[in-house]
């Protein structure tokens, strides 16, 4: 009971279930998440290796995104629990960053690159308070790391997609968080920018920084992260990519698309709706 | 109205010393332009401009309900304090609804402020009428809040909406930031421990109040406009969410201080239609002029394009066709008969012709027309740039003779000195190109069939 903080008597949590490690940046244990009484996550179980490029692999319309969400509480979850070094997402949000998919703002939005980036030290800055010189500087040191310091007064409209992306990563690194989730961060990027992100993103590893990544391009998986969860609806295998990442949990993930679990959902969704 | 105007009374009017009256009302429909366009922005920003309409039209049941009730209970029915607390009411009530039908059902945002607003008004037109038949003192001037009724604003109506305006501005001030993150990425400010829906709630109540206060003034069904239209118009003129919010306060107060001279000036106008119209004027102006994101400058910007496309084809073309074997092109050129001009309309032949011997890269002589040296000299650079970016998409693009012609077309125009140097430096890396050779030849020269030209007979 030592492991956690605070809350522990209350609700039942990760400390009743010994598999998951109260030092892992996140645990996830019996996670369900229902869109309109449809399943898209089923018990999901996963715990997050220390200082490591995790990326979350799996078709479309397989929940990767959900996943993501699910974990930061941006859609509620039927079941399950989600802990973050053993503890509520609340008292460590201070330590989780967050990359959204870029088609998810308006990017006619009146505001400069280096607004946008100022916008991860708006919890530090705290409430009312004006944006002091110390956070432009943060700000601008983290647009330079994504090799867009040339870029800050640019108005976001003016940015190609890759640059767009560059910014929201910087966004990130200027919330100086240790476990960051990611939602895309290679789509529609050119292969200049593919090659920027995955620098700052082996650099967020070697400060002992975890980085889960939704990732589409299967061929690259090899060649940028260091684990892998293969998720269909449920966690095929999740593990370092020399066990996991192999032909046969490729398959799993991906063969076969309608699986038993998939009819099954599909027919809870149907008696839900009554038709 | 036929009347002549006074001079006198509309310096009087313009300087605010017209009497008490019109005095209050202008100031007082400055004060509301001020509020609703710093509103209106966060309003618009967030994508609750319907929102807001509805809202305006739901405060209409509520008006009705809070004078049936004076009525009853034998209170001051014309209280506008309890008018407008009835109109707060059921405008939030339908806020709640749209949240609520948005929230729990399958439908779409746009349904639900459709059917909130119609409904409420309906709701609330029904109301009047029965008010109506109730015979206390008829509707009580109900129907004012309806179209809005400017001119009848008094000192104490003022003096609220000048509290309004400093209360709006004292806000978006304080919560600048938070409004910001909100209205540009909802969910990163959710992650980032924002309370995304009490900070949301509070702009809400701003446009509520905004809205609620202005009834008098505009009106329900035109109170949207000046919610929406300063913020739209601010948009057109800046990239800075602060600037946009100092416009949008500017254009809202003008829309204002001028509506409510020109109903001072023929007392027969509506007031709140014209304060709208004169924000219209806003509107269009900064759609059609706005130096970036105004229709004409972007129309310029395409019209400039083509000019300069023509003109750097047309230069290269006659560079071509007079060079000479080892020296740079002499002679009359051969101006009417070029291919670049089976693209072009007359008109357009005709100002590129102009442009070019306004430019002076051309003159004309005894027997046609010349280049000047200028001319020449842009007319080599133009060629050197065009085969150079052919070699390079050749070399390093593994592209066909045949298919660099189209993409050297496309980039010539944008070549700077530099790149240019910069392509031919890496060619002669390569040894692709010789040394000190001075303009390299063209992969496809005029005649071998890559680039036919067809003798246009013209004029």
């Amino acid at each position: 009971m030592k492991f956690f903080s605070r809350d522990i008597s209350k609700k039942p949590d990760l400390a009743q279930y010994p598999e998951h490690s109260s030092s892992s940046p996140l645990s996830v244990h019996a996670m369900t998440v229902a869109y309109d009484q449809k399943p898209v996550l089923w018990d999901i179980d996963y715990d997050a290796p220390d200082s490591s490029l995790v990326a979350i692999v799996g078709p479309n319309g397989a929940g990767k995104t959900t996943f993501v969400r699910a974990c930061l509480g941006l859609i509620p979850r039927a079941t399950g629990e989600v802990r973050f070094w053993g503890q509520s997402y609340e008292s460590v949000r201070e330590r989780v960053g967050y990359v959204p998919q870029r088609e998810t703002v308006d990017w006619d939005f009146p505001v400069s690159a280096l607004d946008v980036v100022v916008m991860g030290r708006y919890s530090k800055i705290g409430w009312f308070r004006r944006i002091g010189k110390r956070h432009l500087e943060v700000a601008r040191s983290c647009l330079a790391d994504v090799e867009m310091a040339d870029f800050a007064e640019r108005q976001i409209n003016q940015l190609s997609g890759g640059q767009q992306q560059r910014v929201f990563l910087a966004r990130a690194l200027a919330q100086e968080a240790d476990l960051y989730f990611m939602d895309e961060p290679f789509a529609g990027v050119d292969a200049a920018t593919e090659k920027a992100i995955f620098t700052v993103l082996q650099k967020l590893r070697d400060a002992g920084k975890t980085v889960l990544c939704v990732h589409h391009d299967l061929p690259t998986v090899k060649e940028y992260f260091d684990s892998v969860i293969l998720l269909n609806t449920h966690v095929v295998a999740a593990g370092v990519l020399e066990d996991t990442f192999n032909e046969e949990n490729l398959f799993k993930t991906y063969g076969g698309r309608l699986t038993l679990l998939d009819e099954v959902s599909q027919a809870i969704a149907r008696t839900t709706r009554g038709n | 109205m036929s009347a002549s105007i006074d001079t006198a009374l509309v310096l009087d009017i313009i300087s605010f010393q017209a009497g008490y009256n019109t005095t209050v009302v202008v100031f007082g429909a400055m004060c509301l332009g001020i509020a609703s366009g710093v509103v209106g922005t966060f309003a618009l920003l967030r994508g609750r401009a319907m929102v807001s309409d509805a809202i305006a039209h739901s405060t209409l049941p509520g008006l009705a309900l809070a004078f049936i009730l004076a009525v009853y209970t034998g209170w001051d029915a014309k209280n506008i304090f309890l008018l407008l607390a009835g109109a707060t009411c059921s405008g939030l009530f339908a806020l709640l609804c749209m949240h609520m039908i948005v929230y729990y059902s399958r439908l779409s945002e746009d349904v639900a402020i459709g059917a909130s607003l119609s409904v409420f008004f309906g709701f609330g037109i029904v109301l009047l009428s029965v008010i109506q038949n109730l015979g206390a003192g008829g509707e009580g001037g109900l129907h004012h809040f309806i179209y809005g009724q400017t001119a009848a604003m008094r000192g104490h109506d003022a003096e609220t909406l000048a509290y309004l305006a400093v209360a709006c501005l004292i806000l978006v001030i304080l919560f600048l930031k938070e409004f910001k993150i909100i209205c540009f990425d909802t969910e990163f400010a959710r992650v980032d421990g924002w309370p995304v829906q009490a900070i949301d709630a509070l702009m809400m109540i701003l446009v509520v109040s905004v809205t609620v206060i202005g009834l008098q003034t505009v009106g329900i069904l035109l109170m949207i406009a000046l919610l929406t239209i300063p913020a739209t118009s601010a948009r057109f003129w800046t990239e800075k969410l602060s600037v946009m919010i100092v416009l949008s306060a500017l254009f809202g107060a003008l829309s204002g201080y001028f509506g409510a001279i020109a109903s001072a000036l023929f007392p027969r106008l509506p007031a709140g239609a014209v304060i709208v119209c004169v924000s219209g004027v806003f509107f269009v102006f900064s759609l059609c002029f706005a130096p970036r994101r105004g229709v004409l400058a972007g129309a310029a910007r395409v019209v400039q394009l083509r000019l300069r496309v023509g003109v750097e084809h047309l230069l290269r073309e006659l560079y071509e066709r007079n060079e000479g074997a080892d020296s740079a092109p002499t002679g009359p050129l051969p101006l009417a008969s070029v291919g670049v001009w089976r693209a072009l309309g007359g008109f357009e032949r005709w100002v590129i012709t102009q442009y070019l011997l306004l430019k002076k890269y051309v003159m004309r002589g005894e027997d046609g027309v010349y280049f000047t040296p200028r001319g020449l000299q842009e007319a080599e650079f133009l060629t050197r740039a065009h085969r150079l970016w052919e070699e390079y998409r050749m070399q390093f693009g593994a592209l066909a003779t045949t298919h660099v012609d189209y993409s050297a077309d496309l980039a010539e125009h944008v070549l700077t000195p530099e790149l240019v140097d910069l392509i031919e430096r890496s060619l002669k890396g390569r040894g692709s190109i010789r040394e000190g050779a001075g303009l390299p030849g063209s992969v496809h020269p005029l005649g071998s069939g890559a680039h036919p030209v067809e003798v246009v007979q013209d004029d």
